[in-house]
């Protein structure tokens, strides 16, 4: 086991190395750069900023500038914000807990949505509960969460004034104050993205669970008696989530892009908001480093789910 | 004696878009204490659903048991509910399965599965249920027990699978033994190895034994009696030597012309025969006999009257209007 862990983390380095290239070349394609806006500068003297730009390298041909990065990178110097005026690594450091946080709860809330619902639903195909629960997941998967999002906003927040509607990280109060105030301004965001994961992952599992269901070992299974809920659990369940786990990894990286809308709409100050805004400026620093970082998490997650594959499937981790 | 099981008149039907299938329709079977019963007949003739029916493993809904009663040491089990059932299941009644390679759960050791049943059935430990599962591999004859009950299903062999397969049905040593088809996706050196075991393991644990097969060679190797089945009917039921010796149905003679012969030299060699057709489907089944439109003795009677199982001989029932008196028919 720990040689198959060790084997799929060998192979997460080149496929990052691969994704920083593409990345870095992208960029470098993309017209402007941090120094653009001060060639139109008038207080600014042309010689200073030919002076800036060559001091900085950006005028290197592409494939050197790329190994200065990578280098730098590999030194932990992420570069410099020219817009926000600080490290990179600062800044970064300073918004990922905030997106990890609406991100990670959305993920549970939907994963404690989707398992019971969907393993319930396929226990009783058709009835009524699978019924509801499948139209309501049709519903879920069907609405964006841009428009989910502003009618949450105009329910909650501005009809019934319940929650606050802009996300902030400066809350005042302390101790207990504070964490429930950090939970009810989350509660809007988590829910918008929870649940629109959880519409199409009750979907899956429920079809995973059906596929599992008529199989022969499950016969068998009940065959011995142990009882409808441990047949359900212990031979249905683990190898309908191998499917599963498949479909999680798969979505993370739509789950980052729907973050970005997401912390758009509540004004969230999470990473997905600083790639807007740092795209808006210019800041190609700031841009690089947080399309890496979210290359890493995805390849993360990816790397989790090989694991996970290898405990629930003895025939993946023991080839 | 009472049988120790005793179905009687079982009907179970499928619901299908095209209407309800009779998959097995007025089935009476019995099976005495320690007896081994074999149920021979083309495939889709209704065996297994009859086998699953005794212990509901049908799926439910669309299958459903519409009329009969399935008796168990004087209990009928067909209004028992699922929980009911389960104390009945693997400790009265072990089930073996046709498939072994997709009988066993994959993501599971085989000691896991096997020593499951007898945690549920058993009061005993986890030690003590691996103790006992290991004794058990080792009484299936596979090799270094000790080491294998760690083992999961893809590291062991079909006829290996299938022996695991026999232990778990073994383990909480039930008094009946259903085994659907346990030697069919086996190649024949390891077939012949399977019967034997489970020859062993009834003489040893006195168990009956339900065999479903549609292999007559297995028949007359193993049963004491038989139970001939056709299109989710019982159409005869004799003792082995006398089903053999003095087949009355036309299908059960076809069956027994279409096994191979080697005994006979090559002056008397006679072309393996067919029984022409094919098992009919069974929604909304034709008046009569069903197995008339392949049977070559048919009458007008046959597509008429539905012939019913009568006396032939002590202990050897039919269903066939062939040389039944009353009708004047000769066989």
């Amino acid at each position: 086991m720990s040689q198959y862990v060790l084997r799929r983390l060998l192979i997460a380095i080149p496929s990052l190395l691969g994704i920083s290239l593409v990345l870095f070349v992208v960029l470098a394609l993309a017209p402007g750069d941090p120094f653009s806006e001060l060639a139109t500068n008038p207080n600014v003297p042309p010689e200073v900023a030919l002076a800036l730009r060559a001091k900085f390298g950006l005028d290197d041909p592409i494939y050197l500038r790329y190994l200065h990065w990578l280098n730098a990178m590999l030194h932990g110097d992420w570069g410099f914000s020219f817009v926000s005026r600080m490290n990179v690594d600062t800044l970064i450091l300073q918004r990922l807990p905030t997106t990890l946080y609406v991100i990670g709860s959305a993920q549970i809330l939907a994963l404690l949505i989707a398992i019971p619902v969907g393993v319930y639903a396929a226990t009783k195909p058709y009835s009524l509960f699978d019924q509801v629960a499948n139209t309501l997941a049709f519903v879920g998967f069907s609405l964006p969460t841009f428009f989910t999002g502003i009618l949450f906003i105009l329910i909650f927040s501005v009809t019934l004034d319940w929650l606050p509607f802009v996300y902030t990280t400066d809350i005042k109060g302390t101790g207990i104050h504070w964490v429930l105030e950090m939970i009810r301004q989350a509660i809007m965001p988590v829910a918008v993205l929870g649940l629109f994961q959880a519409a199409s992952m009750t979907r899956f599992v429920r079809s995973a669970m059906l596929d599992v269901i008529r199989l022969d070992y499950v016969t068998t299974a009940r065959a011995k008696g142990i009882g409808q809920r441990r047949v359900i659990i212990k031979h249905v369940m683990r190898n309908a989530m191998i499917p599963v786990v498949t479909l999680i990894a798969l979505q993370i990286p739509a789950v980052f892009g729907g973050a970005i809308v997401t912390e758009q709409i509540f004004r969230i100050p999470g990473i997905g908001s600083l790639l807007i805004s740092s795209i808006l400026s210019n800041d190609t620093p700031v841009v690089m480093a947080v399309t890496f970082v979210f290359a890493c998490l995805v390849v993360l997650f990816n790397l989790i789910a090989d694991v996970l594959y290898g405990w629930l499937d003895p025939r993946i981790s023991l080839r | 004696m009472a049988p120790l099981l005793e179905i009687k008149g079982l009907k179970t039907h499928f619901s299908t878009d095209d209407g309800i299938l009779q998959a097995v329709d007025g089935v009476d079977i019995s099976i005495n204490r320690g007896e081994t019963l074999c149920v021979v007949g083309e495939s889709g003739c209704g065996k297994t659903v009859t086998a699953m029916s005794i212990l509901k493993l049908i799926a439910m809904p669309p299958g459903r048991i519409a009329a009969g009663e399935i008796i168990f040491e004087g209990r009928d089990l067909v209004p028992l509910t699922s929980s009911q059932l389960d104390e009945i299941r693997a400790k009265e009644i072990g089930f073996i399965f046709q498939e072994p390679m997709t009988s066993l759960n994959p993501v599971l050791t085989i000691g896991e599965q096997i020593a499951e049943s007898l945690r549920r059935h058993e009061n005993v430990t986890r030690k003590q249920a691996l103790e006992r599962t290991i004794e058990m591999l080792k009484l299936v004859q596979i090799p270094n027990a000790e080491g294998r009950v760690h083992n999961y299903p893809h590291q062991f062999s079909g006829g290996m699978r299938q022996r695991v397969m026999i232990a778990m049905a073994l383990a909480c040593k039930p008094k009946l033994i259903i085994a659907d088809e346990p030697t069919t996706a086996l190649d024949v050196t390891i077939q012949a190895q399977i019967l034997d075991l489970l020859q062993d393991m009834k003489e040893r644990f006195g168990m009956a034994v339900m065999l479903i097969t549609h292999a007559m060679g297995v028949v007359a190797e193993t049963a004491q009696r038989v139970v001939v089945m056709y299109a989710g009917k019982v159409v005869e039921e004799a003792s082995v030597d006398e089903l053999f010796g003095n087949p009355g149905h036309p299908y059960t003679q076809g069956l027994i012309r279409s096994i191979p012969r080697i005994d006979l030299d090559s002056e008397h060699k006679v072309r393996l025969e067919a029984i022409g057709g094919s098992v009919p489907i069974l929604i909304n089944p034709p008046v009569g006999c069903r197995f008339a439109p392949r049977c070559r003795h048919a009458m007008s009677v046959c597509t008429e009257r539905e012939p019913l199982l009568r006396e032939i001989a002590p202990g050897h029932r039919m269903a066939c209007h062939l040389g039944d008196t009353q009708l004047g028919g000769t066989a």
